[in-house]
């Protein structure tokens, strides 16, 4: 007998609980985590939650992981209201920031305003590209986009490794796997002396007032909706199934080929094979754990990047293994998902015995 | 339809088979039952008679243990149990046919049947036992049929079988006629009325008074979660069920004549087409052609191309510009959206998932369709816009709900009914397609729905009307034509025809078969 009975209405009060629900649930495992460990979990969740935000530095590099989390969340988003799962967006990422790259190592020595600009262009249609592929693929094979676009970033990892121990290896780089390092003209500036905070944070703000306005106005977003929400009555409307196959994927590309672009011309400053600390695929979370809302997204990209920062500095002051922050990502996905059947459900009564 | 039941003996002096006093089940927006006494003697066929909502499928499912009661007791055979569950109802003797089938098309008959049964079973002898019960009960079934290649009746057959190899002391029956031809329906009456005689009690769940009058020895009639009264039907009159079930007289619908000029507006020729579903009808020739100011009605049972038909017509599925023209234009080429732009209108027998987004509110569900009637601006929503529409859709078609705001899928049937209908017609069509416009509907909604198409078609549009009800065709259409097997019978006035005749068609026997002859030479 199942333990679940549908909820008559879905609950707006358990959407919206559901992503703190999550975050607490995530917080009291971890503890367990650290207990298990020998840490004490109160000392623990200061140096992951605290300590990070203590100094302007760690303001900066908070703004410098949400960036790119939030900028490929939204794109994301789109796609996942529509129901066209790309979870690709990594590759998008690194093949966006290829194209950047690219200009970047033709422009070398060219000193002019237009050259970063050109870069985030070149970048945007890079990932655009890498997301029009699997919607080619979609529209006319019929090929689930949740395989092509995550078989889409296998190559572009590959083709990154090639090009950087290939054609666009520094030939003064020790035959270390990375490029030259970019010129000025093509990088972001600091805005602080010392910080890595860059004007690329304001692309993913102008973004997410983009996205909203798209989100919550657009007749264009309202048929992605539907088509989500109900294929045949976006079919009944006449919603053309194709265009949202195709908007999804390329929007989505779009703004990981952006945000891949401010990773190569910000704190990277180079093309090499750590680009992203997986970027892309934290950036999924974030767009759920945010409800697919613009103004959520905003919020739970900022969680997320102080949970990179958090899992940085654990692993400097408490000598626990990197994979503290994947480990963090991944309870907090899976509770969210748990969290998330009682939106539409809710518990059912036991049945009394069967006879009386 | 109007033999008299067989005189019925009373159940025998001693203990009802199934007895229910105050059983009370509550939801958190409705009680769907309340206090409801219930007694069904040995081979009584015991109708229980309601319109949709009145809380007769939730009773059924709470003697078939799939709901619990929060309150009341169960009587089986005298003896007070709690049905926890369907498997523990069988076990006592208790059958359910469902209104919708579960089987599973890529199997055969047998193999679904031995799917359902709760004990180890042997493909073979149970394949002999399905085709004795079949045979013997007047249900004839190949076991070895793929369930796919049966026909709407035969599944039918396929559940009562089923249900009738547990050798049940009680058998329910949820709305099992609304699928079936007029003839299947005699067939199934008289399997029915031989159960009874072996002592088998029925509860016979319908809303369609002169079935119950003519199969059902007695009747409970609930209305509002409640039981408003027991009567023996065949001393009732259908008005009098009627009043008893809805709580006032049964509406009649006006039927004015037409006095426009009626030009032809909906055009079909030569349409065929071969479905991407494999389990899907092929549509062969479909000819016809609706005029401004009439009602052309689609008779047939669904599985015979109606789905594909709708689809065709309103655009979801594309053919060549010349199989559909609306006022003499191709459309066949254009999808759901241009179609729409240029005057046709359809109401999908799908509410919930296809003619309304569910969790979207009636604001957003207008914009729907109706975007074209200034909802939306280069490309922008205009929410204002969409709620005053939604809101004179509300008024207008006296919609029942908590607003413009309130979600689709919080109406019942019959109201998102009037309100897409209502979307539908403020566009001011010149044709409209509507499928199955009272299906699920509650009898005061459904005269309503009925007597705004009249209404409409007489202010000139041109209305196709796709329903499994033949009485309803009867009652709005002025031309009736037959869907079988993707073949499209001729419209016929209605004055011609008759039930008898339509019955007939629907089962695939076209009066004058003009085949070509066998064996021409090339």
């Amino acid at each position: 007998m199942p333990l679940l009975e549908p909820r008559p209405t879905p609950s707006a009060r358990m959407r919206l609980l559901s992503p703190l629900i999550a975050i607490t649930l995530t917080l009291a495992v971890g503890s367990l985590l650290f207990l298990a460990l020998g840490k004490n979990p109160v000392e623990a969740f200061t140096v992951f939650f605290v300590q990070p935000l203590s100094s302007g530095n760690g303001w900066s590099e908070l703004m410098v992981k949400a960036g790119p989390l939030i900028l490929i969340a939204q794109g994301l988003a789109i796609g996942f209201r529509a129901r066209i799962y790309n979870i690709g967006a990594e590759g998008q990422l690194i093949v966006g920031a290829l194209a950047g790259g690219g200009v970047a190592i033709a422009l070398d020595g060219v000193d002019a305003w237009w050259v970063l600009p050109l870069m985030v262009v070149a970048g945007a249609i890079g990932g655009a590209l890498w997301g029009a592929v699997p919607a080619l693929l979609k529209t006319r094979f019929n090929a689930e986009e949740t395989l092509t676009t995550l078989m889409l970033t296998y190559i572009a990892s590959f083709t990154l490794s090639y090009m950087v121990n290939g054609p666009w290896r520094d030939p003064e780089g020790m035959n270390f796997p990375q490029s030259i390092m970019f010129g000025d003209p093509a990088l972001f500036s600091p805005w602080f002396e010392g910080m890595r905070v860059n004007a690329a944070i304001l692309i993913a703000a102008v973004a997410s007032v983009a996205f909203w306005i798209f989100t919550s106005r657009s007749f264009l977003a309202y048929q992605l909706t539907v088509g989500g929400l109900a294929p045949a009555a976006a079919r009944y409307a006449g919603f053309s199934a194709q265009r949202t196959v195709w908007v999804s994927l390329v929007l989505s590309g779009l703004t990981a080929g952006i945000a891949g672009v401010g990773e190569v011309a910000g704190p990277v400053g180079q093309l090499n094979l750590n680009i992203s600390p997986g970027y892309g695929f934290a950036a999924i979370i974030v767009a759920y754990l945010g409800r697919l809302n613009a103004v959520g997204i905003v919020l739970a990209g900022l969680l997320m990047a102080l949970l990179y920062l958090g899992g940085e500095a654990a692993q400097v002051a408490l000598q626990l293994p990197a994979a503290i922050t994947g480990l963090f990502q991944g309870m907090l996905l899976f509770f969210l998902l748990g969290a998330d059947v009682f939106v539409d459900y809710r518990l059912k009564p036991r049945p009394k015995p069967a006879y009386a | 339809m109007s033999t008299p039941p067989p005189p019925f003996s009373g159940p025998p002096a001693g203990t009802p088979r199934l007895e229910l006093s105050g059983i009370t089940k509550r939801y958190p927006s409705v009680v769907a039952n309340d206090g409801i006494n219930l007694k069904v003697g040995p081979g009584e066929i015991h109708a229980v008679l309601g319109e949709n909502g009145a809380g007769k499928s939730t009773l059924m499912k709470i003697i078939y243990g799939a709901v619990q009661a929060d309150a009341g007791q169960i009587q089986w055979n005298g003896r007070e149990v709690v049905v926890a569950n369907p498997a523990e109802a069988r076990r006592l003797g208790i059958g359910m046919v469902f209104q919708h089938f579960s089987l599973f098309e890529t199997l055969s008959v047998v193999e679904n049947i031995a799917l359902a049964l709760d004990e180890p079973f042997d493909l073979k002898a149970l394949a002999i036992r399905v085709k004795e019960v079949s045979t013997r009960y007047g249900l004839p079934l190949d076991p070895d049929r793929l369930v796919h290649s049966l026909s709407v009746g035969e599944r039918q057959r396929v559940e009562i079988v089923r249900c009738l190899l547990q050798q049940p002391q009680l058998l329910i029956l949820d709305e099992p006629t609304s699928v079936l031809t007029p003839q299947a329906v005699q067939k199934l009456f008289e399997t029915l009325r031989r159960l009874a005689a072996e002592g088998v009690s029925i509860l016979y769940i319908s809303h369609k008074l002169h079935e119950i009058q003519s199969l059902c020895h007695s009747a409970t009639v609930m209305r509002g979660g409640k039981v408003t009264g027991t009567a023996t039907p065949s001393r009732e009159t259908p008005a009098s069920l009627a009043r008893m079930m809805i709580g006032r007289e049964l509406p009649v619908c006006e039927v004015p004549a037409y006095t426009g000029i009626a030009t032809p507006a909906l055009t079909v020729s030569k349409l065929s087409l071969v479905p991407d579903d494999p389990f899907g009808t092929r549509l062969q020739d479909i000819e016809l052609e609706v005029h401004r100011g009439e009602i052309l009605g689609i008779a047939g049972i669904s599985g015979n191309g109606q789905a594909e038909l709708l689809a065709a017509l309103s655009g979801e599925t594309t053919s060549t510009p010349d199989s559909v023209k609306l006022v003499g234009l191709p459309v066949g080429h254009l999808d759901a959206g241009r179609r729409r732009k240029h005057g046709l209108a359809f109401v999908p027998e799908e509410r919930l998932g296809r003619g309304a987004v569910p969790s979207m509110s009636l604001a957003d569900n207008a914009t729907l369709t109706a975007q074209r009637q200034g909802l939306v601006k280069k490309g922008f929503l205009r929410p204002k816009a969409a709620w005053d529409f939604a809101k004179r859709c509300i008024e207008r078609f006296d919609v029942r709900c908590g607003g413009p705001g309130a979600a689709a899928r919080s109406l019942s049937g019959g109201n998102l009914q009037k309100f897409i209908v209502g979307r539908e017609i403020m566009q001011q069509p010149i044709a409209m397609v509507v499928a199955q416009p009272t299906w699920g509907v509650d009898v005061g909604a459904a005269a309503f729905l009925r007597q705004t198409l009249i209404d409409l078609s007489r202010q000139g549009v041109a209305i196709l009307v796709i329903s499994e009800e033949l009485e309803e065709l009867f009652e709005i259409c002025d031309r009736i034509a037959v869907l079988a097997e993707g073949r499209l019978g001729p419209a016929v006035p209605k004055a011609e025809t008759n039930a008898e005749k339509i019955g007939m068609q629907m089962s695939g026997l076209f009066a004058p078969a003009d085949k070509e002859p066998a064996h021409a030479a090339a």
